[in-house]
């Protein structure tokens, strides 16, 4: 039984004004070891909401999750995260930053320095490895986060719009490391964002979130992933099946957010 | 009316070395002098250099000037009170007749006390007459005492230095002036230039003077460094005591509920309350001795420290924290590498903020009572009148506070330098 297992998964927040709010009702997901997962949806969709549950940050109201046959009760090593911005611990250098799972586990002095030393070739941040964190680019910060979750080796790798911060051009390249170190790797990987470009580049996978109460609206079997791990990005972007699944799901993304926008207005 | 001379001046070399400097102040080249919108853009704003040294020069220049210091020269004096010798004649009439006879006066410095000038008594019956006045002071002058007629028998002052005068009159003569008291009594009153008097304002060099002798002989048997010594080690001890309860204290109102819930009333209510209202408490509950004024120290930077460690805590971006524990940090580490180190720039901010308010109260307690401190020095001076010692004590109390700061700013750029980073 390997691989991450979700079954109906509901979630609500209780307000404090007595509401409450559907933020997820019945997801279910299976995903296989190895498997690179893209969640795309309008914002508010409990895209986050999803990802923290599986990150065991929040328990779900209802639901169970399993990880290679046990239950997920809490965070843990086995799943790693990486975060939109602002998770670096910017009072370490680059080195310790990367090096800081293996030092929790305690791990010996050499077998930690070899781990970082080759994580930030993979990453590209040699050169970088005495500065702090807060010296380097918003594309080098995030490198480091990869590089820093890696460093662990966890069985699941969440990520949370992780590029959503960057600019056009160094997203482009790290969505190629993305790809890069997924097949390298071999992890399992649920990457969010509100790109549908990156969503179908990055996604073997794909799944469309519909909002209110959140749940998945649509699943997809993309190629792109693949094609996109031995040929250039750009070229991936030509395919006339990109362009036509961009569309759709583009569509989809905004029929949902125009009806959310008329209930807002209604209830106005 | 002194005041506003003062501030006339001031406000002249002001407008007079802006003026200056800002025309003739070296162009720089960088980028800050290209900005074309400089009003508005706080970060164009930059201290003007020269400014700064003409405002403390001002400052030394006005205190000088209405001294009389010696440290400038004289033509720059603001004008000196009257000293030396002056005279002014007494016309006096009794029984219908008249008689003219003169005052001599001296104007002495106030320490000094020198003996009546030898004044021919002159012939009339109204005799010559001499007296001695103190600087600021006035003197009555007692015309008849040596006269053949005295005021008893009908001789009254009718004219000063030829000039008619009846009681409640005022005459300028030179050197100072002559009332008329309503009884009749010329009064006299030297002029007080407009410099202030010694005992409320030394000069410069007379703080200076005073340094150097309480620095051989210290004050009150203990040397100034010893005051200033015991003064800092009472901060240093209170603000440790402060730091070691309040910061694990903040943590824990940071970390648990039943600690923020037990915690918050007890320091949202003691924050408030400055640590000067808390003097008296303490010197009934501890007496005046080192354990009452370390005490009230440690109530002045407990809770700013207490405060300070929990909004370290509550600042701590949660992603971080998230982050923290996916990688497999236990709750201990978590402290440890995450709470700890991303609480330390706000630690270090209420660590400013405390070792000020200490400072500040530490000088108060001791003007309240102590035996040493410099608080204890200023508050003992001034009841001796010895205004150099007060204000050589707030120059020295101002430049330790200041030195504080500096240092605790040095501290954090060296410990904290992701600060303001994250
Ligand atoms: N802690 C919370 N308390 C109350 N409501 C929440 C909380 N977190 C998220 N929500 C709500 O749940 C919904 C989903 O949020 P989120 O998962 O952040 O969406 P997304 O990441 O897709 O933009 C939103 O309507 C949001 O307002
Ligand atoms: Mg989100």
């Amino acid at each position: 039984m390997s691989g991450l297992s979700i079954d109906k998964l509901s979630m609500r927040f209780d307000l404090p004004n007595g509401g409450s709010v559907q933020a997820l009702k019945d997801v279910s997901l299976e995903l296989k070891a190895g498997e690179l997962l893209s969640v795309l949806g309008p914002s508010g969709c409990g895209k986050t909401t999803l990802l923290n549950i599986v990150a065991g940050f929040l328990a779900p109201t209802d639901g169970v999750m399993k990880l290679n046959g046990h239950q997920i009760t809490g965070p843990d090593a086995e799943r790693g995260m990486v975060f939109q911005q602002g998770a670096l611990f910017e009072w370490m250098s680059v080195r310790d930053n990367v090096g800081f799972g293996p030092s929790m586990k305690g791990m010996p002095k050499h077998d930690k320095a070899e781990i970082v030393n080759h994580l930030l070739d993979v990453v590209g941040l040699q050169d970088f490895k005495e500065k702090a964190v807060y010296e380097l680019s918003g594309g080098m910060q995030q490198r480091v986060a990869l590089a820093r979750c890696l460093a662990n080796d966890p069985d699941v790798i969440l990520m949370d719009e992780p590029l959503g911060a960057l600019d056009a051009l160094t997203r482009e390249k790290m969505q190629s490391l993305v790809l890069k170190l997924w097949k390298e790797t071999g992890k399992t990987i649920i990457l969010i964002t509100h790109s549908v470009e990156e969503a179908l580049l990055l996604g073997e996978r794909l799944i469309v979130m519909a909002p209110r109460p959140g749940r998945i609206h649509k699943e997809y079997r993309l190629p792109f992933a693949e094609l996109g791990v031995s040929s250039d990005l750009r070229e991936v972007k030509k395919h006339p099946d990109f362009a036509k699944k961009r569309e759709e799901i583009l569509g989809m993304i905004w029929d949902m957010e125009e009806e959310i926008m008329g209930r807002s207005e209604a209830s106005a | 009316m002194t005041g506003l001379i003062v501030l006339a001046v001031y406000v002249g070399i002001f407008v007079a070395a802006m003026v200056i400097f800002t025309r003739l102040g070296a162009k720089m080249r960088d980028y800050t002098s290209l900005k074309t919108v400089t009003f508005g853009d706080e970060s164009a704003v930059r201290p003007n250099r020269a400014a700064g040294i003409i405002s403390i020069l001002t400052l030394f220049l006005l205190w000088g000037m209405f001294t009389g210091s010696s440290l400038i020269p004289g033509f720059l004096h603001a004008p000196a009170p009257f000293q030396g010798q002056t005279s002014f004649d007494l016309t006096v009439e009794a029984n219908g007749q008249t008689d003219m006879s003169s005052v001599t006066v001296l104007v002495h410095e106030r320490e000094q006390n020198p003996d009546d000038v030898e004044v021919e008594p002159g012939d009339g019956f109204a005799k010559n007459d001499s007296i001695t006045v103190a600087q600021y002071r006035s003197q009555l002058v007692s015309f008849d005492r040596n006269d053949e007629i005295t005021r008893a028998d009908g001789a009254e002052v009718v004219a000063v230095n030829g000039q008619r005068v009846r009681p409640g009159d005022r005459i300028e003569i030179e050197g100072g002036s002559v009332t008329i008291s309503d009884k009749g009594t010329p009064n006299f009153e030297p002029y007080n230039g407009m410099q202030m008097e010694p005992l409320y304002l030394p000069s410069p060099e007379a703080v200076v003077d005073r340094t150097i002798k309480v620095l051989d002989e210290g004050f009150r048997g203990t040397s100034l460094l010893g005051h200033l010594g015991w003064s800092l080690f009472r901060v240093i001890a209170g603000f440790v005591c402060g730091a070691i309860v309040g910061i694990p204290l903040g943590y824990a109102m940071g970390l648990s509920n039943w600690f923020r819930g037990w915690f918050d009333p007890i320091v949202e209510f003691m924050r408030p309350v400055p640590p000067l209202a808390l003097i008296p408490l303490v010197i009934i509950w501890a007496g005046i001795g080192e354990t009452g004024k370390i005490i009230l120290l440690f109530l002045a930077a407990l809770w700013i420290m207490a405060i300070a460690a929990r909004s370290g805590v509550s600042g701590v971006n949660i992603a971080k924290v998230h982050a923290a524990y996916s990688l497999g940090a236990s709750k201990w580490q978590i402290m440890r590498y995450v709470i700890i180190p991303n609480s330390l720039p706000e630690i270090f901010t209420g660590a400013r903020v405390a070792m000020g308010v200490c400072w500040g109260t530490v000088v108060a307690a001791e003007l309240v009572a102590a035996e040493k401190g410099a608080g204890m020095m200023i508050m003992v001076a001034s009841k001796f009148q010895n205004t150099d010692i007060v204000i050589l004590g707030i120059i020295l109390i101002g430049v330790i506070g200041f030195g504080i700061d500096m240092l605790m700013r040095g501290a954090e750029r060296f410990m904290v330098p992701w600060k303001g980073k994250g």
